[in-house]
């Protein structure tokens, strides 16, 4: 990627939001506020949903940079956050790492995974993309469910718990605090890559890649970086997931969790991202407010969601150019 | 047995695999090449098919008995109810968001696929539902080769009906406006076609072939869940893909490779019943790296 003009293209969707007027800092400073006392008005029940809540804004902005901002339809995201726990589960289990030790081989795993995939499929179209993803995600599993290593069927437990400056991160709510700062963190490197030359490339390249290209932007230079950094996000998500629960085992990692964190960000509005943030608390907090409902409750989720897309199909906060 | 043998009935395994396979594929090639949906509550239609035929078996199999004749006329009923099912859901679910972005059909494809699923899982509680025919295990010798009844009739049908699905799309009037459709909607709608009425035709068709399949495999493998549809879906769909989707020939040639590679890949060393998925999944990968469109597909322009 290079020498593209510094011209000054609003960023897809995600102007509005922070940008001047003192009502948005407000409201912001609310939600942070809320945030934080949140574990003290909802309880240790509440306090693990809103946890899932978290670690589902994270992946779910690692996936929107991946298709909201650069096009790419990925049916597999699981397979990176599956790469994340599993290398953090394989280190601390099997060889005894320090989970601080294990975590930037966790990256680097996922960034491996991001240009393993990527890189021999970033020449197919939309659709036959999104079944390759699909097909990687499968191979993720299923070798997880196959391999000595990852503990077969039963996965890996005894995954231990971090440490951070004399800090023994083990209880709910201290997940939940390590979770939301994680995703807000994910909200931050989300906007600045947004607004940067890498995220205006993206732009271009999901509006027309072939003008993109005469551009000089390298397309799949580009798309690979998609690929790569939505990768790292679904890793750091997949490394903490992980330690927090102490037992990963292959179904957690399945086509549906891809399809849980997709449906988020394109209920929510793709590239938007207060619209992916919305979309992650919708799918995980939609099912659980139901949950007296007992069988029926996914029905009505899953209904729910029907008409949701038929009245916004482009999501419920969508950007302004879709 | 000889290395001969068993390769022989691998054949035979992976065609009667292969068949179920393209049915199902060709639900999804049709309607991938007439609305440019992958319409991921297909597998749940095989399902929802599975499972009507079993009502149906139920309820005739005092009168007709639960043989070839009781298995036939629930397949039938299951085909004109799914069908008729796989009309509504367009209808109400996608027509609505034919104008829409790309990415929000698919994500209403994949919401009814989960109403389906959960509709049937309120009503079965999620548990295996035995589905009884009287197809014993009979079958015939050729050599040191055993074919079931079971087989030879299940890929007769899927044959059959797939010789008429294309003798369908290749000589009759709705056949040509279908095709004509997947080309340009707009063009023909212009041309007074009646495009909606083409595609819940084209959906009706996709269904009833889903429903024909899942009562078979009810029949074959004897007992269904509301879950079954899922990996038959998934497989489906990459047989599609394999043959080039939006490709009737592809979708079957796709189906049967598959299912042979499947079945083959169990002998291979290394790779064994548990690595059969991640097979047949690197085996589409490669298939896509190097002929990016499917075998018989055309290469197309992106449409996101």
């Amino acid at each position: 990627m290079s020498n593209q003009t510094q011209t000054a293209v609003p960023a897809h969707g995600i102007g509005p939001f922070l940008q001047d007027t003192r009502v948005r800092w407000v409201v912001g400073l609310a939600l942070l506020a809320l945030l934080i006392v949140a574990p003290s008005i909802f309880g240790p029940y509440g306090t693990v949903i809103l946890t899932n809540a978290l670690l589902y804004v994270v992946l779910c902005l690692g996936l929107n940079i991946v298709v909201g901002y650069a096009g790419l339809l990925d049916l597999g995201y699981a397979a990176f956050f599956a790469v994340g726990a599993y290398t953090i589960g394989i280190l601390t289990v099997q060889f005894g790492f320090n989970f601080w030790v294990a975590f930037p081989f966790a990256i680097l795993a996922a960034m491996l995974a991001g240009v393993i995939i990527g890189g021999p499929t970033l020449r197919l179209r939309s659709d036959y993309l999104a079944i390759v993803t699909l097909g990687f995600g499968e191979i993720v599993r299923f070798s997880a469910r196959n391999l000595e290593i990852t503990g077969r069927a039963t996965g890996l437990s005894g995954i231990q718990d971090p440490w951070l400056f004399g800090w023994h991160i083990n209880i709910g709510i201290e997940y939940y605090y390590v979770f939301a700062v994680l995703a807000a963190l994910a909200v931050v490197a989300s906007f600045r890559l947004a607004n940067s030359r890498l995220g205006r490339a993206w732009l271009y390249v999901r509006h027309d890649e072939d003008a993109a290209e005469a551009m000089g932007i390298n397309r799949v230079q580009v798309k690979l970086a998609a690929y790569v950094i939505g990768a790292i996000f679904g890793a750091v998500g997949g490394a903490f997931f992980a330690t927090n629960l102490g037992a990963i085992s292959p179904e957690s990692f399945s086509f549906e969790q891809s399809v849980l964190v997709l449906m988020a960000v394109i209920l929510g509005g793709m590239g938007k991202i207060p619209g992916v943030i919305l979309g992650a608390f919708i799918i995980i907090l939609g099912p659980e407010l139901l949950r007296n409902l007992g069988e029926f409750r996914l029905l009505v989720f899953a209904v729910g969601l029907l008409l949701i897309m038929l009245f916004r199909p482009s999501g419920i906060w969508p950007g302004r150019r879709t | 047995m000889t290395a001969f043998d068993v390769v022989m009935q691998q054949v035979v395994n992976g065609l009667v695999l292969g068949s179920f396979y393209a049915l199902v594929a060709l639900g999804y090639t049709m309607i991938f090449g007439v609305i440019k949906l992958l319409n991921f509550a297909h597998g749940d239609l095989y399902m929802v098919g599975g499972f009507v035929g079993f009502l149906v078996l139920s309820a005739i199999s005092g009168i007709v008995g639960a043989g070839w004749t009781g298995v036939a006329i629930a397949m039938f009923f299951s085909m004109i109810a799914v069908g008729c099912l796989g009309v509504v859901i367009e209808r109400v679910a996608y027509h609505p968001m034919l104008r829409a972005p790309r990415l929000s059909i698919l994500i209403t494809a994949l919401a009814v696929s989960l109403v389906l699923q959960n509709t049937v899982l309120s009503l079965t509680h999620g548990q295996y539902t035995a589905f009884r025919s009287d197809f014993g295990f009979g079958g015939v010798n050729l050599g040191n080769l055993f074919i079931t009844y079971n087989q030879m009739i299940l890929v007769g049908i899927a044959a059959f009906l797939m010789i008429g699905l294309e003798l369908f799309v290749s000589r009759t009037q709705y056949g040509r406006a279908m095709r004509a459709v997947a080309i340009d909607k707009d063009m023909c709608q212009l041309m007074g076609i009646n495009v909606s009425g083409i595609i819940a035709v084209t959906f009706l068709i996709g269904s009833a072939l889903a429903a024909a399949a899942g009562t078979m495999a009810g029949a074959y493998y004897g007992s269904i869940w509301y879950f079954m549809g899922f990996l038959i879906g998934l497989k489906a769909f990459t047989a599609a893909v394999i043959g080039g989707i939006g490709s009737i020939p592809g979708a079957m040639l796709g189906g049967l490779i598959l299912g042979l590679l499947e079945s083959f890949g169990t002998l291979l060393p290394g790779v064994g019943s548990a690595w059969k998925d991640v097979f047949s999944f690197a085996i589409l990968i490669l298939v896509l790296v190097f002929k990016p469109t499917g075998l018989l597909g055309k290469s197309e322009q992106e449409r996101m």
